[in-house]
């Protein structure tokens, strides 16, 4: 029988969702005392951990040490019990290695990494479930971590995915609707600077929906540096809070 | 608000697999009503006084139907009355999962803004969500939801003061459903309650489709029929091997019989026969089924009977009776034979036919006799059977019980009195599937808003081409043009010739409902006095058609040329162009041959049919076949629209002309878009016919003395050429014909998919249709194609997919058969109506074919063919000798070969009033006790008395 049906004439998605509309957002800062940053992000189903260590020396090969900026390393990687089925491989498949890269040019392009040369920032995510977004989700993710680090930035990196159904653009897609195979594109934005970080788009999409897939991309985006930012800010009221305590004692 | 779905699923490697999906419950979903105070919604869709009479609920009321009530009454729910009408979330998804095209009628209900159906998305409403209680099935749980939303609805209406008198009416057929929700508080009705209910309105009651429990079936009465076996043991069954599955092919002469064309591969028992009532096992025509072989001493042979079912009970006896009669009947090869276990996919469509009034006064129940002699009758109940006799109605099947002779159906409407043109031509429409219904409000949503200009935008990847001297050329009366040309001298001494194509694929875009609606339909129909179209009027006759003194958005093909017609070079761009005149072939030919005609278009004109003529003589000397067959236009009374008079279609030099421009610009397309994807490119092919087709023809010139050589293309053009008879010019026309029909049909297919691309007919290597946007599906893929090759528009996933292509090209492949059948059909009524006017007439004609017991005329003044039997029921045995190998049938002492000239006798015999056709009979040469002496002068209507009806 015909596939699910992704949008219904009411303009409703298969989860209850309306088409510019994302999934929920629950994200905590600080939740590893060991790293220097940490934080952890729920998108609908989508689960992600990221850490940041450094900016800290060059380690191992020399080589790589870079004179005028420091050296973004990154690593995605999938919990073995992410998915419905087992991974055999948490990280260094051909889809890890790709995220990998696209995590370290979103970063490179986002840290204001000229301030600490000859030194290293790791990045690592992993993505602990599965539904969808993951780049996106690990992106968000990963943005957290590197401000609960104190690293600058330029901007938040916000990331959003977007797909094409029914002549309408869909935002923050679920495992089902990307698992469709529909036009797709992952949007990372500067919000501020309404900078591109990286788009990676799978599947074609016709030339003249491409402007509407985007706007909505980036609207999504805005939405989710809103959610960031709040977290962000009573993050940091909760750390002040904290502090002011432990001053008065 | 949050919530998860948590389920289990298998997959494909066998291990069960935990999904959690996202549920969000949402507080902004509106309930519709326009008069509520509770929503905020902008677009209210239920009517804020609903009436409607109905003697069960007095009170103004909203229907909210179940899943099966919107499964088997849907002709009912499609009845203008109907309105108001509340579809769930649940049902709307339960019915897409059971049925596709009753989705898309509800689909276009909701779409009818005069129906006013709403849609309510329960399954994401706060206060209407429930979830699947431990131990509950998903059925309970959805007819649980359902009541749940009709309470929820009923509590929202009372909040406001302008609809607390306006009740939600549950309509379902499921008792246990029902008793709940009286339980509950809630009313409810079957639907035939309600419809019954409806006193201002009886004849909905006809439109009821009868569904039967099976419980019912088992108690009441004698089974005539073996079970179906389920589903899942018919596939284990096939998956042994012990059943096969096949396609269910209902014989046309002989109710009792039928073979399964078995699916797969296998070469042995590719068709079996099944015969007899029981076997058949209520199986329909074209139905998947599953059948088991008999064993071999039960194996039979095709009968040669000929047997129409014209009992009207369920008398079986008689049945029985005839049963035995085919297994007497001869003693030859017995064939593979077997009985239907099971039905895997039903077939059913509505059907178009006629009712055979009971003979019972007073009685509701009638039989339907379907037009479709393949299909057996249909019992319906309608109170309107006085008023129904002698229409053409339709009617569809609801089941068929095992203690029933017949299918059980209802009755969905009446297409108006049988014979009348409007309704004849609605049934032919019908019988061969061409859509024809107006076109929906969600596919005229897709096109262009009124005032159209050319925009900036439009004009991006376009080049301008107004200032050239472009002409169509077409048939009179033509609306829908799609291309025009023009040719000029360039200023080195060559030609510039340019074929200018409608740019409908700037109109129709990829995947939209109108995009969806045109693809469906594949194909423009042209009936002798109608046009289906296959996009809408406003492009077909107006914005796409390429009329003069307009601007219009064109695909142009513009080629470099030498004055030998060598193509120097060839150029494809999208463009704009002003059309200087739209002319007729005649009056083309007219400016051609008018030597004080000096104007730029008629230079134009000169040119193109100099070319014309070299390109025509080079395709012909390459091989390409000129083959003709009779075709047939009708003069209509301006004020009847009866057909008056018939007449062969006259060709002029510039019908030629146009159509050399159209054959080189779709292979100059056609090259092109393959060099750019050889995976993806629609193409047309036209394989050459096995040497064994070409016997007949063969034979028949060796008969007349002449040699037809067949070894390839050119020979066969070549000798058709020489093929001349000294006083019998028609001959080559004869044999033209007959070359015709051993041919191969051409079809459209997938670059990707195939590795035959020859175009025998016209002797070209590879071949598209580029030519004909408004009227043909393929020249829009071919359209879109070419236009990414040369980067005026973007690609999308589904062009550039093999199997999706492949899948345009059956869909089309199949159209386009069936518009030409309905065009035969078209043009068989309206021969019947001439001579319906015409009376009997003697006419002269030649023998196409000689068969057993019979020869096939062809009336050359009206293009007509008929059969001649000469053996006919009543008469007595005619003396026949059939040779095969000349080929000549010699009835008594007289001899007819292939070609021979005959005079007829053509009536029109109406005794059938469902299947009337035009009678041949012989008259000369005479043979005693065979041809037709009767004095025509005496009954020149050609109509038997008419029978006294029974009253
Ligand atoms: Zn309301």
């Amino acid at each position: 029988m015909a596939g699910l049906e992704l949008l219904s004439d009411q303009g409703y998605r298969v989860d209850g969702r309306k088409a510019g509309e994302l999934r929920k957002i629950r994200a905590r800062m600080g939740v590893f005392a060991q790293a220097d940053g940490s934080a952890y992000i729920e998108q609908g189903n989508t689960k992600a951990l990221a850490v940041v260590y450094g900016p800290h020396e060059i380690r191992g090969s020399r080589s790589k040490m870079l004179h005028d900026r420091s050296v973004v390393n990154c690593q995605y990687s999938m919990a073995t019990f992410s998915t419905g089925e087992r991974k055999r491989r948490p990280h260094g498949d051909r889809k890890s290695s790709e995220m990998t890269l696209h995590l370290k040019q979103t970063f490179e392009a986002a840290i204001l990494t000229q301030l600490y040369p000859r030194s290293q920032i790791d990045i690592y995510v992993q993505i602990l479930q599965a539904d969808g977004g993951n780049y996106c989700t690990c992106v968000n993710a990963a943005t957290l971590a590197v401000i609960d680090a104190g690293i600058p930035m330029r901007d938040y990196v916000c990331a959003s995915s977007a797909g094409f159904i029914e002549d309408t653009p869909l935002a923050d897609l679920s495992y089902v609707e990307e698992a469709a195979g529909g036009p797709q594109l992952a949007l990372a934005l500067l919000p501020k600077s309404d900078q591109i970080a990286l788009l990676e788009m799978n599947s074609r999409l016709h030339e003249d929906h491409l402007e509407r897939v985007m706007d909505a991309a980036s609207k999504a985006c805005k939405d989710v540096y809103a959610v960031l930012d709040q977290v962000v800010r009573e993050h940091l009221q909760e750390l002040t809070t904290l502090l002011g305590d432990r001053t008065a004692a | 608000m949050l919530k998860s779905k948590t389920f289990m699923k298998k997959t494909r490697s066998g291990g069960i697999l935990k999904i959690v999906r996202e549920h969000y419950l949402r507080d902004d979903i509106t309930c519709g009503c326009k008069g509520c105070d509770e929503c905020q919604q902008e677009r209210a869709i239920l009517e804020l006084e609903p009436i409607l009479e109905s003697s069960l609920c007095t009170t103004a009321h909203y229907l909210l139907p179940d899943t099966n009530v919107l499964l088997h009454q849907i002709d009912i729910l499609e009845d203008p009355i109907l309105k108001n009408v509340i579809l769930l979330q649940t049902v709307l998804q339960e019915v897409r999962s059971r049925s596709a095209p009753v989705y898309k009628r509800i689909k276009d209900l909701l779409h009818n803004p005069d129906k006013c159906f709403y849609a309510f998305t329960n399954e994401h409403h706060r206060e209407t969500y429930l979830e699947q209680e431990q131990g509950e099935n998903a059925n309970d749980r959805n007819d649980r939801a359902i009541r749940t939303a009709t309470k929820w609805y009923n509590k929202h209406l009372k909040k406001s003061p302008k609809m607390a008198d306006v009740q939600v009416i549950l309509i379902t057929n499921d008792r246990r459903n029902k008793e709940k929700a009286v339980e509950e508080g809630i009313v409810a009705y079957t639907c035939e309650e309600y419809i019954k209910s409806l006193t201002a309105n009886p004849e909905l009651v006809d439109r009821l489709a009868c569904v039967n429990d099976e419980k019912n079936e088992v108690e009441s009465g004698r089974l005539i029929f073996a079970e179906h076996l389920p589903l899942s043991k018919l596939q284990q069954g096939i998956k042994s091997g012990a059943y096969l599955q096949g396609t269910f092919r209902a014989s046309r002469d002989n109710y009792l019989e039928a073979t399964v064309w078995v699916h797969g591969d296998s070469a042995e028992n590719k068709e079996i026969i099944v015969q007899g009532l029981r076997n058949l096992n209520r199986a329909m025509h074209e139905d998947i089924v599953a059948v088991q072989l008999l064993d071999k001493e039960n194996w039979v042979t095709m009968s040669s009977v000929v047997l129409q079912d014209e009992g009207d009970s369920d008398d079986i006896e008689s049945v029985e009776e005839k049963e035995k009669m085919l297994k007497t009947a001869v003693n030859s090869v017995k064939k593979p034979s077997g009985q239907v276990v099971g039905i895997i996919k039903r077939n059913w469509r509505p059907y178009c036919g006629m009712l055979s009034k009971s003979q019972i006064k007073e009685s509701t129940r009638h039989l339907f006799t379907p037009a479709e002699r393949r299909i057996p009758r249909i019992r319906i109940e309608t109170r309107q059977a006085s008023t129904l006799e002698g229409q053409r109605i339709i009617v569809a099947v609801d089941g068929w019980p095992r203690n029933s002779r017949y299918p059980n159906g209802h009755f969905v409407k009446s297409l108006g009195t049988a014979g009348d043109k409007e309704t004849e031509t609605e049934v032919l429409l019908l019988e061969h599937d061409v859509p024809h219904q107006p076109f929906s409000q969600a596919v005229l949503s897709f096109l262009p808003k009124m005032p159209w200009t050319i925009t900036p935008e439009d004009m991006k990847n376009r080049i301008d081409l107004r200032h050239l001297y472009v002409c169509s050329v077409d048939p009179p009366g033509c609306t829908d043009i799609d291309d025009a040309l023009h040719c000029r001298e360039l200023e080195n001494g060559t030609l510039e010739v340019g074929v200018h194509i409608a740019d409908v694929s700037h109109f129709i875009r990829p995947g939209n409902a109108l995009d969806q609606e045109s693809s469906n339909r594949g194909t423009t129909v042209y009936l002798c006095d109608k046009r289906i179209d296959m996009v809408p009027e406003l492009l077909s006759s107006n914005l796409c058609s390429l009329r003069s003194n307009v601007d219009r958005l064109a695909f142009s093909c513009i080629w470099e040329v030498d004055e030998n017609a060598n193509i120097l070079n060839t150029k494809f761009t999208k463009s704009v162009i002003n059309s200087k005149a739209s002319l007729t072939y005649a009056e083309a030919q007219m400016r051609i041959d008018s030597p004080n005609m000096n104007d730029e278009i008629t230079q134009s004109l000169r040119l193109l049919n100099k070319l014309a003529k070299i390109l025509k003589k080079r395709r012909i000397d390459n091989g390409a076949l000129t083959l003709s067959s009779p075709e047939v236009r009708f003069h209509m009374d301006s004020e009847t629209h009866d057909p008056i008079d018939l007449q062969t279609k006259e060709l002029k030099e510039t019908n030629s002309m146009v159509e050399e421009f159209m054959l080189l610009a779709n292979i100059s397309v056609a090259q092109k878009i393959y060099d750019e994807f050889s995976e993806y490119a629609l193409l047309r092919k036209h394989p050459s016919p096995p040497p064994a087709n070409y016997d007949i023809l063969v034979k028949a010139a060796k008969s007349k003395n002449l040699d037809i050589k067949t070894d390839s293309a050119k020979a066969l053009a070549d000798s058709l050429d020489k093929a001349e008879s000294p006083g019998f010019p028609y001959m080559n026309t004869l044999l033209r014909i007959l070359a015709t029909r051993c041919m191969m049909q051409a079809v459209y297919f997938c670059s990707g998919m195939d590795n035959d691309f020859h175009h025998y007919g016209l002797a070209s290597p590879i071949y598209t249709h580029f030519t004909s946007p408004i009227r043909r599906y393929a020249d829009i893929i071919v359209h879109r194609l070419l236009a990414v090759a040369v980067g005026a528009d973007s690609t999308y996933p589904d062009l550039t997919d093999k199997h999706k292509i492949a899948d345009i090209c059956k869909n089309i492949n199949f159209r386009h058969k069936m518009a030409q059948y309905s065009q035969r059909a078209s043009v068989a009524f309206h021969t019947q109506l001439f001579f319906k006017n015409r009376g009997i007439v003697n006419e002269e004609g030649f023998i196409l074919f000689v068969r057993k017991n019979a020869i096939v005329v062809l009336i050359p003044k009206f293009g007509l063919e008929g059969t001649v039997f000469f053996e006919e029921k009543d008469k007595k045995k005619t003396n026949l000798v059939f040779n095969d190998e000349v080929p000549f049938l010699k009835v008594e002492n007289t001899t007819f070969h292939m070609f021979d000239k005959v005079k007829v006798k053509i009536s029109l015999d109406a005794s059938n009033i469902q299947h009337q056709k035009i009678r041949m009979a012989l008259v000369e040469p005479e043979i005693p006790g065979v041809t037709s002496h009767e004095d025509i002068a005496t009954n020149t209507n050609g109509e038997p008395v008419p029978k006294k009806s029974k009253s």
